[in-house]
């Protein structure tokens, strides 16, 4: 195993400090940065002092409540990617893979065309209700068979389910132009345009998954241990493994159902976490989170200026982002975790 | 009795699986039973002996125009793009060694959708529905986009050879770069290619015509011959790569040929009938049981059982929820996940 970045822990501590430093930053450059020109100034007097003109209202109703939103999707998706590695003993499992992201657009999509539902209040809750019935579905699959849980196996059966809710997906989207319109933004995974009452309703789910994913990480350590280790250690595995995927659940669902399918934080900002402080959970998991959030909010800042003055699904930035790296640890090879 | 009867001439010898010529024989009458019906059910019902009477070039005028021109092209194509989809699935699974590998989900198929949605969006007019250039590009577009796919998959894939899991792990990959792509350029377009591009990316034979009949027929009975004669290195590939090695056939090179095929016979069904889900999963293994895992007798079985299920797949979806019609990818994916959860059940205790 190649040897961390940061090796004692002040400098660990240290780099977290600089790095809730950089979110706030960046949270920052997202008030500011975009096709409508605000400066700082700007920003500052729409909170001291909100006097109803354009740009004030623009910071206030888009562009605050998208950079919180970018920030806490980033960070979730990375802390549920950094879950899912450990507990599978996969490098490449993520929400996007395993195929959760698929079928909670599944599920908005069948609620959309068959029961008319259409305020975005309401997909967020049947997202997490699909994110978290495919996580099971999946996890179900996956240790199936001889020899229980591979990561072959489970990544096989995220990317069939991936493929079968994807095609029912567009073959509903297909029959049905109006679903199609409501649905395709969010589909694509995108935290533009996101009121910030969607946040606020899933932030206690998604509080206590990180403070469950920071419980669990002495847990996480004995695991990585390997099973037999971990048992012998009188660690009750199935308990842990299912706590952390009840964790992975309230993250990565409350994650898709505030901004759609964002793909490949999940696998890339786990990898870089550990590059950064090494195996040990108990720093990967909070690092995962400030990278992941930081890693969101600058996709989705550079989406605003790909091609102007449209704007690039931040889903799709990530997935540019993300694919080289996916590329890069699929060719590294399976066990080396 | 012996299972299998040698067949030689001077020139080539070959064993000849009685059983599989059974099958196939079987299979072959089945399809044919299910392309008569499926001919004479639609909106205008036609008896099946009307069918066969107009087929054989004695039916009336009215029968003539409503099967000839409307229905059975369409059927035709899909029993085509099942044959093709099925091999493909039948050699990758070969290749991969993982019975549960299948063109779409290593993302060629994904490729191909990315081209076409990308073909629709650059070369729609600014404002009516008409395309600038003429869609029989759109194939083209959509075989060429198979094929990227495939090699860029096989090239990253590359590392002192190919690895079946590398393989497989870097398909997954792509296909979720292409998926997130193609909803970008969907979403960029205006309203109406959006549904357009949907119902083809699931997966529809719908308003099928027999131009594109002729140009994927020759393609794919081309490659199909080419298959079956290459088949006997699948066989060796699927010992395993020191076997296959051992018995000297150049495993990275068969490797990247088998591919090749696949990726070609997926990007031709892909590129006229758009994503049909799950049959280049499904086919293969109903082959598999019915005939064994010897590939000179697997590929022409996959290939009738694929045929089957996108025959089936179209006549449900253009008579179920008629007039609606949904796309036949629908029924091929609602059937095939369910069974791939089966077969995942069913290799718990090998």
């Amino acid at each position: 195993m190649k040897k961390e970045l940061l090796h004692t822990n002040s400098q660990k501590v240290i780099g977290m400090i600089l790095g809730i430093i950089l979110v706030i930053v960046f949270i920052g450059c997202s008030f500011v940065y975009g096709y409508t020109k605000v400066n700082w100034g700007m920003v500052i007097d729409s909170f001291r002092q909100f006097d109803g003109s354009n740009a004030h209202i623009i910071i206030q109703e888009s562009r605050v409540p998208r950079a919180f939103i970018g920030a806490a999707v980033g960070a979730s998706l990375a802390v549920a990617g950094a879950l899912m590695q450990g507990i599978t003993r996969n490098p490449l499992a993520s929400p996007s893979i395993f195929g959760i992201n698929a079928g909670a657009g599944f599920f908005i999509v069948v609620a959309v065309t068959f029961f008319s539902v259409s305020s975005i209040h309401q997909f967020a809750w049947i997202a997490f209700f699909g994110a978290m019935v495919t996580a099971l579905i999946v996890y179900f699959l996956g240790t199936l068979g001889r020899d229980g849980l591979t990561p072959v196996k489970l990544t096989l059966a995220g990317a069939a389910m991936a493929a079968m809710f994807a095609s029912l997906t567009q073959g509903m989207l297909s029959l049905n132009e109006k679903a199609l319109d409501e649905v395709l933004f969010w589909l694509t995974g995108s935290v533009e345009g996101r009121k910030l009452e969607i946040l606020t309703t899933m932030l206690p789910y998604l509080v206590v998954g990180w403070i469950g994913a920071l419980f669990l990480t002495r847990q996480m350590n004995i695991l990585a241990m390997g099973e037999d280790v971990a048992v012998g250690l009188g660690q009750k595995t199935a308990i842990v493994k299912i706590s952390a995927a009840i964790v992975i659940v309230l993250l990565a669902g409350s994650a898709v159902a505030i901004a759609g399918p964002v793909g490949f934080i999940g696998i890339v900002i786990p990898h870089i976490a550990r590059g950064l402080v090494g195996i040990d959970y108990r720093w990967v998991i909070p690092y995962s989170a400030l990278l992941g959030a930081m890693l969101l909010l600058i996709a989705d800042i550079g989406a605003r200026y790909v091609i102007m003055p449209k704007e690039v699904p931040v889903g799709v930035m990530t997935a540019l982002i993300g694919t080289p790296f996916f590329i890069y640890i699929a060719r590294r090879g399976l066990n080396k975790l | 009795m012996s299972q299998y009867r040698p067949f030689r001439t001077k020139w080539m010898s070959y064993l000849i699986d009685k059983k599989a010529v059974l099958y196939v024989f079987f299979l072959s009458i089945a399809t044919l039973l299910l392309l008569i019906v499926s001919v004479s059910i639609g909106e205008m019902k036609i008896h099946p002996i009307e069918v066969v009477k107009t087929l054989i070039g004695m039916g009336n005028e009215m029968n003539e125009l409503v099967i000839k021109s409307f229905r059975l092209p369409r059927i035709v194509l899909a029993l085509l793009a099942g044959m093709a989809l099925a091999v493909s699935g039948a050699i990758l699974q070969g290749i991969i060694r993982n019975p549960l590998a299948s063109p779409d989900i290593i993302g060629i198929t994904g490729g191909a959708s990315l081209a076409v949605v990308t073909f629709l969006t650059i070369f729609s007019g600014e404002r009516s529905s008409a395309l600038t250039v003429s869609i029989h590009w759109l194939p083209v577009a959509a075989f060429i986009g198979a094929l990227t796919l495939g090699v860029l998959v096989y090239v990253l894939s590359w590392r002192n050879g190919v690895t079946p899991v590398r393989l497989v792990l870097i398909g997954i990959g792509l296909a979720a770069a292409m998926q997130a792509l193609t909803n970008m350029m969907i979403l960029f377009g205006p309203l109406y290619l959006a549904t357009q591009a949907q119902i083809w990316i699931t997966g529809s034979v719908n308003g099928a015509n027999w131009n594109q009949v002729s140009t994927l027929a020759p393609w794919i009975i081309i490659l199909m011959v080419f298959v079956w004669i290459y088949a006997r290195r699948l066989n060796t590939q699927e010992l395993g790569e020191d076997l296959a090695r051992g018995f000297g056939s150049v495993v990275q090179r068969d490797r990247m040929v088998l591919l090749l095929f696949s990726t070609a016979l997926a990007g031709g069904a892909v590129a006229f009938v758009g994503g049909v889900g799950f049959v280049g999963l499904m086919a293969p293994h109903i082959a598999r049981k019915l005939v064994g895992s010897s590939f000179g007798a697997l590929i022409p079985t996959s290939a009738l059982v694929g045929a089957l299920l996108v025959m089936g797949a179209d006549l449900i979806a253009r008579t179920a929820f008629s007039p609606l019609e949904v796309p036949a990818g629908v029924f091929t994916s609602a059937l095939g996940a369910p069974y791939f959860i089966y077969l995942l059940y069913r290799s718990r205790n090998q």
